[in-house]
């Protein structure tokens, strides 16, 4: 057995390499060799090959990602921004929140179970590895039509993925989305989200400064997980048994993750760390080259020395691995030992495998022999960056022609508000939210059904300054509105997690997203892609909150046929009294039901053209975002002035959904009439911008007020109380009736 | 006079220290946290076995952590009268340290469940619920995936004579025999239950319910009149 080693390659300049099995096209292979000066040694091709594929190196996506930071709106709250392993923001009295939202999606559909869980676990380390202590995760999912077979397998395999390994982590989930949608039958998407909080003083980076301080990876044993590529490698280049048949997905074991996050916050406390950097996709290759480029520029590697699982793996497997529950920290030889004490008593393996230099050279040996000397940065950062074709697809202008408001209407709103409230999209989550723990760490304040998750923040980390702040997070997307204009639908994504955060009473304050497009390859979903980027720079910009950071998931296709375009936004927002925080829904009887914000007539795109008649076509409704700024406004002032009992979003299935999912907070009924003279456009539109409130009676006017200062139309609809949901002239339904029909509709499909 | 002084251990994987902790603070007393590696109870008046995944519920939930140093202090204490709680994983952990009868076996619907489950207190005469009346109905969450109590019939039936089914659910939520939520010793110190009454402490987190508090209520009045 040869091992390809530096020398050797320089020696044989003309050994056919599997570039191209390794996803390499002929001129990045070039590229390496230029960069060298020679041929890769197998090695140096395994880091190029992960480090420049999409994922990890976002060619395609980079060109039109930077948007995010030259229209970033000036904000004083962004303490880390895009780069990162994930964005910092300030959340006042001495905290920081970081946060982020990264897909699983492919994984998740080859194995679901695993594929969800390491989803999760692969967030939390990127909220790890910035020195904060993880303290809640979300999931924003996306499923095949709820009644295809195949989503009978994905989705139960999904949620009990993110159920066993979130609980077992001990981190509450507090909230997220399901969504199903035929385009996704074989692509489901899994989307994980997870904040962490810390001190703004405790900030940690991925860098490696210092000559002679040491690399420890810690963490779980290496093995052979999610490394199909390297096996590729090895069986071009070697003849030995390593090539056995390796799992694509990775394993997860959430007991070591838990340990690995009490024993990073300790090292973090003894201050023992200079940087840290967790191990996710590319494993090795990605932390070494990441770290080596961000600091003095150099690092020695002893690959020999990465404890193993399989002492059968080659360097270039070891490379390559994916194994879960790793992390990479550089040391100064003074903190050595105590670094290594606090791993022990947290049975953490911790093993130092190198040492940072100032040669500017990544350098891996393999017992004596060097068999990687590259530019670090050349991997990390200089990447192809590719300007990919884009054009409007062929069919768009007569999608964008065939508008909702052409579909028959219907005569019985009652029997239509009942079908909605009952189907997959609409019906409520319960199946899936109650295999989660929402409770553990004792600091929720809301999780779902509420429209955003809220927590406190004050018990979080030791030695920070008391606070009554609080936090709110919510993600949202909309694949239909997106597909017929992803400009909008992008927009509209944001608008809808900035409202849902909004309506909590907290002040939206940052973005992460999660871009999921087909294959960037066609020139039609590039276009989606450029089109929605940009969409979401410009409304960022509007709205005043700065992109953090996320991640772009291309090849969500089945064949030539791409999902929907499917921007998710996440917003983070703060609120300075927690205990202020507004309750989703009807929370007791007498109340005055209030409508703020303006209805047109928008069905194109809504749930009631997509269940009533299967309909995919015209224009998504307006993304208004002064009137969103204005809504939001109104919103959080209302709620620090102690106006509103309760709150919800309007948003899929319009007015009718939302007074029936607020009816079912707390079972009180609520009798209203509408304020327009179209009942079913009142009732079944979706127009952004608006939400649905409840005051006290006395309290009416000082909220009629507040909208008129910020020209945020305001309709008393009614009151609350009663066992039914009772619009005049136009529908009555038993609370009971609905609640039968939104929670009865997923256990009759998934048991 | 100082506050009385409960034990809240941390083993490997233990998720709901913190929360234990929160709630004998807030009912005034002092939370000492016990180390699983430490073999000492720190002379503690009682102790609050937390839930959680303890060494990732590897072989069978609790298996592995009634073997830490600590148990070897915690299980002779407990025998001779000190007060000892365990929720969720920490009544998996008191039974297969056999200072509780039975086992908690998979949910009847095989998902974990997490919701606020109503709960009848059977039993008062213990130093965790003598603030509770018997028969009262409280609201606490559930959380688990492991929580159906069996027993053979003969310890099912001894249970039931003396008195030692403390809890038992309103509506079954994962097939437990004899709807039991929570059980105690025949002593009565040692008691037992799936439900998490630290997670219904206050009004603005956690469960829609501050029935919990009556277990920190209790176990310290009895502390501070002993």
């Amino acid at each position: 057995m040869n091992l390809d080693t530096v020398k050797r390659a320089a020696d044989t300049p003309g050994e056919r390499q599997p570039y191209a099995e390794l996803g390499m096209k002929r001129d990045e292979y070039d590229r390496v060799r230029e960069i060298l000066g020679r041929r890769p040694t197998s090695s140096e091709l395994a880091i190029y090959s992960v480090m420049w594929s999409e994922h990890c190196s976002y060619k395609s996506s980079k060109v039109h990602l930077r948007q995010f930071g030259t229209k970033a709106p000036k904000s004083d709250a962004l303490l880390v921004g895009m780069g990162e392993n994930a964005g910092v923001v300030d959340v006042g009295d001495g905290w920081a929140a970081t946060f982020k939202i990264e897909s699983h999606n492919h994984p998740s559909y080859v194995e679901p179970h695993q594929g969800a869980a390491t989803g999760v676990g692969g967030i939390v380390r990127d909220i790890m590895s910035m020195g904060a202590r993880p303290i809640a995760v979300m999931d924003s999912l996306r499923f095949g039509g709820a009644d295809q077979p195949d989503t009978r397998r994905v989705l139960p395999g999904v949620v009990e993925g993110i159920s066993h390994y979130g609980n077992c982590l001990g981190l509450p989930n507090i909230g997220g989305e399901v969504v199903f949608d035929p385009c996704y039958i074989g692509n489901p998407l899994v989307n994980a989200l997870c904040v962490g909080l810390l001190r703004k003083d405790q900030i940690k980076l991925a860098t490696a400064p210092g000559p002679g301080n040491k690399v420890v990876l810690f963490g779980a044993l290496t093995g052979p997980d999610g490394i199909g590529g390297a096996s590729v490698l090895a069986s071009a280049t070697f003849e030995d048994e390593s090539q056995a048949k390796r799992p694509s997905v990775q394993v997860g074991d959430p007991f070591m993750e838990k340990l690995l996050i009490e024993c990073c916050l300790e090292l973090y406390q003894a201050d023992v760390v200079v940087g840290i950097q967790d191990l996710g996709a590319a494993g090795v290759s990605c932390a070494t080259t990441e770290l080596a480029a961000k600091g003095t520029g150099g690092m020695d590697v002893q690959l020999d020395l990465v404890p193993l699982r399989d002492p059968s793996l080659r360097p270039e497997e070891i490379l390559m691995s994916e194994s879960q529950e790793r992390m990479m920290a550089v040391v100064t030889p003074d903190d050595i030992d105590a670094f290594m004490a606090i791993c022990t008593k947290w049975d953490i393996p911790a093993t130092v495998i190198g040492e940072v230099t100032d040669t500017g050279r990544l350098v891996m040996t393999w017992h004596g022999e060097t068999i990687v000397d590259i530019p670090p940065g050349t991997a990390a950062d200089e990447g192809p960056v590719y300007e990919r074709p884009f054009a409007e697809p062929a069919g768009q202008a007569a999608l964008n022609a065939a508008s909702a408001a052409e579909l028959p209407r219907p005569e019985d709103l009652r029997a239509t508000l009942l079908q909605l409230f009952g189907s997959p999209n609409l019906a409520s989550k319960e199946w899936v939210t109650s295999q989660y723990d929402r409770y553990v760490r004792g600091n929720t304040v809301l999780a779902q059904p509420a429209d955003a998750g809220v927590l406190r923040i004050s018990e979080a980390m030791p030695g920070a300054e008391e606070t009554t702040r609080g936090i709110a997070l919510a993600t949202d997307g909309n694949g239909r509105y997106a597909r017929l204009d992803p400009y909008a639908g992008a927009q509209l994504a944001l608008s809808e997690a900035y409202r849902n955060v909004a309506v909590t009473g907290a002040t939206p304050l940052a973005v992460t997203n999660c871009l999921n497009f087909g294959s960037p390859e066609d020139p039609e979903v590039m276009w989606q892609f450029a089109e929605a980027v940009r969409g979401l720079a410009d409304a960022c910009k509007i709205l005043g909150v700065p992109v953090t950071g996320g991640n772009v998931s291309f090849y969500n296709q089945t064949g030539s046929t791409a999902i929907h375009p499917t921007p998710v936004v996440g917003v983070l927002g703060v609120i300075d009294d927690v205990a202020k925080r507004v309750r989703s829904g009807f929370t007791g009887e007498g109340d005055r039901v209030v409508l703020l914000g303006e209805t047109r007539e928008e069905l194109s795109g809504s749930e009631w053209a997509h269940v009533a008649h299967g309909h995919l076509g015209g224009l998504p409704p307006v993304a208004d975002l002064e009137a969103e700024r204005a809504l939001a406004l109104v919103l959080t002032e209302a709620a620090s002035r102690g106006l509103l009992t309760g709150s919800h979003d309007l948003s899929d299935g319009g007015l009718a959904v939302a007074l029936a999912e607020a009816c079912l907070a707390r079972g009180v009924g609520c009798a209203v009439s509408l304020p327009g003279d179209d009942a079913f456009v009142d009732l079944f539109s979706e127009s952004a911008a608006r939400a649905l409130v409840t005051v006290r009676p006395e309290a009416f006017d000082a909220l009629a007020e507040l909208c008129a200062a910020h020209e945020v139309p305001c309709y008393g609809l009614g009151g609350t109380g009663g066992g039914t949901l009772a619009v005049e002239g136009v529908l009555e339904i038993p609370v009971a009736e609905l609640r039968e029909v939104h929670e009865g509709a997923l256990p009759a499909v998934f048991g | 006079m100082s506050a009385a002084r409960v034990g809240v251990v941390t083993f490997p994987g233990t998720l709901d220290d913190q929360d234990a902790a929160r709630a004998v603070r807030h009912a005034g007393g002092e939370a000492v946290p016990l180390w699983h590696a430490d073999p000492d109870l720190k002379g503690v008046d009682a102790v609050f076995l937390p839930g959680g995944f303890s060494y990732g519920d590897y072989l069978r939930c609790g298996a592995i952590s009634r073997f830490a140093p600590l148990m070897e202090e915690l299980i002779p204490a407990a025998r001779a009268g000190l007060p000892v709680l365990g929720t969720c994983n920490g009544f998996q952990i008191l039974c297969e340290a056999h200072l509780l009868p039975g086992a908690l076996m998979r949910n009847a619907s095989l998902h974990y469940i997490c919701r606020d489950q109503g709960v009848v207190v059977e039993n008062t005469a213990t130093p965790w619920t003598a603030d509770f009346t018997e028969g009262q109905r409280i609201v606490l969450p559930i959380k688990h995936g492991e929580g159906r109590y069996v027993a053979d019939e003969a310890t099912l039936a001894a249970l039931e004579a003396n008195g030692q089914v403390v809890f038992r659910y309103v509506g079954n939520p994962n097939g437990s025999l004899n709807d039991i939520a929570g059980i105690r010793n025949e002593a009565g110190n040692i008691v037992g239950l799936m439900p998490h009454p630290e997670h219904a402490v206050e009004d603005l987190t956690g469960a829609p319910s501050t029935d919990g508090r009556g277990f920190f209520t209790s176990i310290l009045k009895k502390l501070v009149n002993a």
